[in-house]
């Protein structure tokens, strides 16, 4: 079961929150890393852990289709993402590059920054305070995707 | 049970004889557009794949057009990524022509297609009948090395249009209002789906600007039935023949039907830092000094708009202390506007006029704004940051709002000047 804290987020993040315009052009993901919320929470990038969980209520990751704005919270080692909703082309973005986007409409008003949670993610359940709350499933087709490690697995095969 | 356009699309392209919200296809794609705000992250996947492949090149339309020119050493080095590589293989390619959407609309896109864009405004071509969906570069690459991808058939919202605007009053406000009454997730993994005797009062590059703002409220893609001004649009670009000119069942299933009367639509804002935080222009709490206004974009740079901004500053100066940014939406519009007399309007007036580009419309290129400055702008996003200092603030409104705010120093309707 993995073990992490909580950094938490309100409604409509947007991409260009996660991460702005002026990195989008950076030569690679790993550059553009250090970079992830900056406006909503300066140290973000330096304080997050890997194992940690981003926790949001509704519409998380609305607006643009840059794909760098899952990628670089995977690649800080966000271990998932959580929210009441997400908007679409986050979402499928995330589950693309094998990085579990999860909806668990009870998470958030459960939680604080900084509290650890624990995630079984076969099972599609995270546990929070000693309450444990059940995610929504993904269709069968996303989750085919998301077992193979995302999208671009089945082109190498 | 009859269908929808979105599903008649995804139906056509998937082979099938029907599709229905919520079923999952494979579908074929007729075009994949690519910009330089993600392909040099798409060339480095592509280059790690074990068995690198493009489907069908002719497919694939790749334009630089989100920091044009280049503004900095690494940009210069994710932009010369993606061009060497179109270059080695043989994929159309663009710089300088203008902004993604508009040069698509101008030379590809035909009604019936399904096209895929690495950008989320590329629902803008549903002004044209065909479904265009932001995406990703992991599904641009999959769809740039099998020619295909999966779609989930999404809902659909209906929007019949009825009556005319009204004179001063813009497509841009109308579904800025749009937005502001569903919100910035009402139309979340839906279609927007427009028709109805209003539509055909709508010129094209209305249509545009209404298609191209339907991401703003969540949706998969936006789309409009196909009538004379579309085949005259078609024909004066090229003579593009339609894949298929589609107009949803009369028993098609929608998740809700909105009925418009745009007579009732006035000019509105968008205030910081959310799309859907729209009021009428008359019913801002204060005064709102600006310091920037930009008069271009995807959404709002083509030759009407230009006119119309031209029109209304014409013999006028623009304020003191303002910067007012004039950026034609493409070469073509560029050109036009040139000839017409208007870019020559906007810079006797002391407007800075730019080449084809996002510009500050996404904050990375031209015109960033400062710290606690106020831009007020035809772009199409206001978010936090989205034109340059985490601490600035963009007001989204019409071309001739943002002109007549660029004379005023203040955020005014034309009506007020």
């Amino acid at each position: 079961m993995a073990m992490g804290k909580v950094y938490k987020f309100h409604s409509d993040v947007d991409t260009d929150q996660i991460i702005a315009s002026q990195y989008l052009l950076f030569p690679s993901i790993d550059e553009m890393k250090e970079h992830a919320f900056e406006s909503l929470d300066s140290d973000f990038a330096k304080s997050v852990q890997p194992g940690d969980f981003v926790v949001a209520a509704e519409n998380f990751g609305c607006g643009s289709s840059r794909e760098q704005a899952p990628s670089v919270l995977k690649a800080l080692g966000v271990k998932a993402v959580f929210a009441k909703s997400f908007a679409r082309i986050f979402y499928r973005n995330a589950i693309n590059i094998g990085f579990p986007a999860i909806v668990c409409k009870e998470l958030y008003d459960s939680v604080e920054t900084g509290d650890e949670i624990s995630l079984d993610l076969s099972e599609g359940v995270v546990t929070a305070g000693g309450k444990s709350f059940s995610c929504t499933k993904l269709p069968e087709h996303l989750q085919r995707i998301l077992d193979q490690g995302g999208l671009i697995a089945s082109l190498d095969e | 049970m009859g269908m929808t356009i979105a599903e008649k699309i995804i139906a056509l392209a998937a082979g099938v004889p029907a599709a229905k919200a919520g079923e999952i296809h494979t579908v074929e794609l007729d075009y994949l557009m690519s910009n330089d705000g993600t392909t040099h992250l798409t060339v480095g996947m592509y280059n790690e794949l074990k068995h690198p492949r493009i489907a069908d090149k002719k497919k694939l339309v790749w334009i630089v057009d989100h920091n044009v020119p280049c503004d900095s050493v690494k940009t210069a080095a994710s932009q010369k990524k993606m061009r060497d590589f179109a270059r080695a293989n043989g994929i159309t390619f663009y710089e300088g022509e203008g902004v993604c959407h508009q040069v698509m609309a101008e030379k590809y896109v035909a009604p019936g297609q399904l096209i895929f864009g690495a950008d989320s405004h590329t629902c803008s071509y549903g002004a044209l009948g065909a479904f265009g969906t932001g995406v990703g570069c992991t599904d641009y690459l999959y769809g740039m090395v099998t020619g295909t991808s999966w779609v989930l058939v999404p809902e659909t919202l209906r929007f019949n249009l009825h009556g005319k605007l009204r004179d001063g009053v813009t497509a841009r406000d109308l579904m800025l209002t749009i937005i502001g009454r569903i919100s910035a997730n009402g139309a979340n993994y839906m279609a927007m789906e427009f028709g109805g005797a209003g539509l055909h009062s709508l010129t094209m590059s209305d249509r545009f600007s209404i298609c191209n703002l339907a991401v703003e409220a969540g949706a998969k893609t936006a789309l409009m039935e196909v009538d004379d001004a579309t085949m005259a649009f078609l024909e004066e670009h090229g003579g593009r023949a339609p894949k298929a000119c589609f107009a949803p069942d009369e028993d098609a299933e929608y998740a809700k039907v909105y009925d418009i009367d745009l007579g009732e639509i006035v000019p509105v804002v968008a205030k910081p830092h959310f799309v859907d935080n729209v009021c009428p222009v008359s019913e801002l709490e204060e005064e709102v000094k600006i310091n920037e206004a930009f008069l271009g974009s995807c959404n709002n740079g083509r030759l009407q708009e230009l006119r119309l901004g031209a029109e209304i500053i014409k013999g006028k100066k623009v304020a003191p202390g303002v910067r007012f940014l004039v950026v034609p939406a493409s070469r073509d519009v560029y050109r036009d506007a040139l000839e017409e007399g208007i870019l020559d309007t906007f810079m006797e007036a002391g407007a800075i006029v730019m080449n084809p580009n996002c510009s500050v419309c996404w904050g990375s290129c031209q015109g960033v704004i400062g710290e606690g400055e106020v831009l007020v702008s035809t772009g199409t996003r206001n978010f936090k940051g989205r034109a340059g200092h985490k601490d600035s603030f963009v007001y989204l409104a019409s071309a001739a709002t943002v002109t007549a705010s660029a004379i005023a120093g203040k955020i005014v309707t034309a009506d007020e000047l």
